[in-house]
């Protein structure tokens, strides 16, 4: 039976695996202690579930437990990655690489590195939203310390070259960051085969919980610091002051081992219903894929539908379907993506964009239930669109003077 | 952003859809908007020459919710009125009705500026001199 509303916003965050809150509910009751007590079962419980979930994180990215940092999340990672190397490696250099596309956890990171005597070169994306490594490598100067590049692209699941970019990195003797909060768990990331020296992640895009996450930090080849940025009781190896989320961590943990298990066999199941998606809206005229098809997530899809406003089309059915789009309206800053934008995308198509996010848990009902809802509210608006009448006589809408507003 | 029942209302059954056709003289065309700021409005008004009284009214609209609400709202209000009565027409009218919210009111403005764009245009044909509007303040 199809249930409504369906979920399709999981770039945003997951559903939780059921499986996870089961193993995670003793640790708000019975086994409540604080991993860092030291001198009684209560703690010794926790610090054990601690290390368990700290070993589970680590199998799912290729890593030794030790280089697991827990944090709050993905923001918290990113900002004690990137000001953690640029504080750790200031006698080293002050500039660091990152691209336009990032989420704006790294973006606003570095301008506040910019604020406080850094330097920042903002790589531009190709079309597809991959960065050009030549490019890369020709950005790189004596001074760089790091690059920060995401392993998959929040908006349109774009995957970058992960590999090339830190093969370029090690011959410089550069460090790579980089933002995997939407790859870890849904594809294969191994942080030695990658080459990555930090990597920020987080539960909640993966089936676990919302409130951690973890920033892995390379030992050794070659041995890497940060800098803490918060003050404390010196948890998280001196990284990262505060008492440990035990409950948050477990489930981080059962959701890593999880994904791990099952990251195959869903990726592939998941993949056939977008693409069923996608072809079907595609079927649509004047409908675009935006960002590279082949180096993408399995469960991500980010479309246009020219000549159509986005919000005006998620309000045809976001009671029953959730789904976030690219358009001004949706965004609190009023302007449409900027990553949309960096892929030179017009604000046009910018602005008539949506964005699907599958899952685990996503039915291929709910897929058929969406293409027909979606395709049916498109058609209705563009009945409703004086440019798509104007598209449909010929006219070209780049001639008119429109009255910017 | 929740929106008023008004608006679902005029979002889901959009009252006066369409095209007028715009070379006739008695018919009067606004566009407004622009598609880089997600929204263009098309606005028609048919009007009797002899007695001044707008007897149809139509439009397009590429928008959100709220911008298609506006528009067809004031589609409605249009017909039946005379062209001066139309002048009065503004924008904050539509706010209150559809209750807009603060983000939402230059849907309504791009309303009021699309009615005034087609009084012009039906002004222009006829050899009458175009009124001259104040510019919009929110835009």
């Amino acid at each position: 039976m199809l249930q409504l509303p369906i979920y399709l916003d999981n770039n945003a965050t997951t559903p939780m695996d059921p499986r996870v809150l089961e193993a995670m509910t003793p640790y708000f009751l019975q086994n409540f202690g604080n991993a860092a007590s030291r001198n009684h079962p209560f703690g010794w419980a926790a610090e054990e579930a601690v290390d368990y979930s700290r070993e589970q994180v680590a199998r799912l990215i290729g890593a030794d437990p030790k280089e697991i940092i827990f944090t709050s999340g993905a923001t918290e990672a990113d900002n004690l990655g990137i000001k953690g190397v640029f504080e750790m490696y200031a006698s080293k250099g002050n500039h660091i690489i990152t691209a336009t596309t990032e989420h704006k956890a790294v973006l606003d990171t570095c301008k506040h590195i910019e604020k406080i005597g850094g330097e920042v070169t903002y790589l531009n994306v190709q079309p597809d939203g991959l960065i050009n490594l030549v490019e890369l490598e020709a950005a790189i100067k004596p001074t760089t310390i790091l690059i920060s590049i995401m392993y998959a692209n929040n908006e349109i699941g774009t995957v970058m070259p992960i590999k090339e970019i830190s093969a370029i990195a090690r011959k410089h003797g550069v460090l790579v960051f980089t933002d995997a909060t939407q790859a870890v768990g849904k594809i294969p990331v191994d942080v030695n085969k990658d080459g990555i020296d930090l990597m920020a992640f987080t539960a909640h895009k993966m089936y676990g919980p919302k409130g951690v996450g973890a920033l892995y930090v390379r030992r050794k080849n070659p041995r890497v610091k940060v800098t803490a940025q918060m003050d404390g009781g010196g948890h998280e190896r001196g990284m990262r002051s505060g008492t440990l989320n035990v409950p948050g961590i477990v489930g981080f943990g059962k959701a890593c081992e999880l994904c791990m298990l099952e990251m195959e066999t869903d990726s592939k199941r998941i993949s056939v219903l977008r693409d069923k998606l996608e072809s079907a809206l595609l079927t649509l005229e004047e409908a675009y894929v935006n960002g590279s098809r082949e180096h993408r997530l399995p469960h991500v899809a980010n479309i246009s539908f020219k000549h159509v406003e986005g919000e005006g089309l998620l309000m045809g059915f976001n009671k029953n379907i959730a789904l976030s789009s690219g358009s001004a309206c949706t965004s609190a800053s009023l302007e449409p993506s900027y990553v949309l934008k960096a892929l030179g995308l017009g604000d046009d198509l910018a602005h008539s964009s949506l964005r699907f996010g599958l899952s685990r848990f996503t039915t291929e009902e709910e897929i058929d239930y969406t293409i027909k809802a979606i395709s049916d509210t498109v058609l209705k608006l563009r009945e409703m669109s004086p440019l798509w009448e104007m598209y449909k006589e010929g006219i070209d809408l780049n001639s008119i003077q429109w009255a910017a507003h | 952003m929740a929106y008023s029942e008004k608006v679902i209302d005029h979002y889901q059954n959009p009252k006066n859809v369409g095209t007028l056709d715009k070379s006739s003289k008695n018919v009067g065309t606004g566009l407004v908007g622009a598609p880089e700021c997600g929204d263009v409005m098309r606005l028609q008004i048919e009007v009797n020459s002899e007695t001044g009284m707008i007897t149809d009214a139509k439009f397009k609209t590429f928008g959100c919710g709220s911008a298609i609400a506006s528009s067809s709202l004031a589609t409605e209000w249009l017909k039946g009125k005379s062209v001066d009565e139309a002048l009065k027409i503004d924008n904050m009218t539509i706010v209150e009705e559809l209750n807009l919210p603060p983000v939402k009111i230059h849907c309504s403005v791009l309303a009021e500026d699309a009615i005034k764009a087609a009084i012009n245009d039906y002004r222009e044909k006829n050899g009458m001199e175009k009124i001259k509007f104040e510019e919009s303040v929110i835009h």
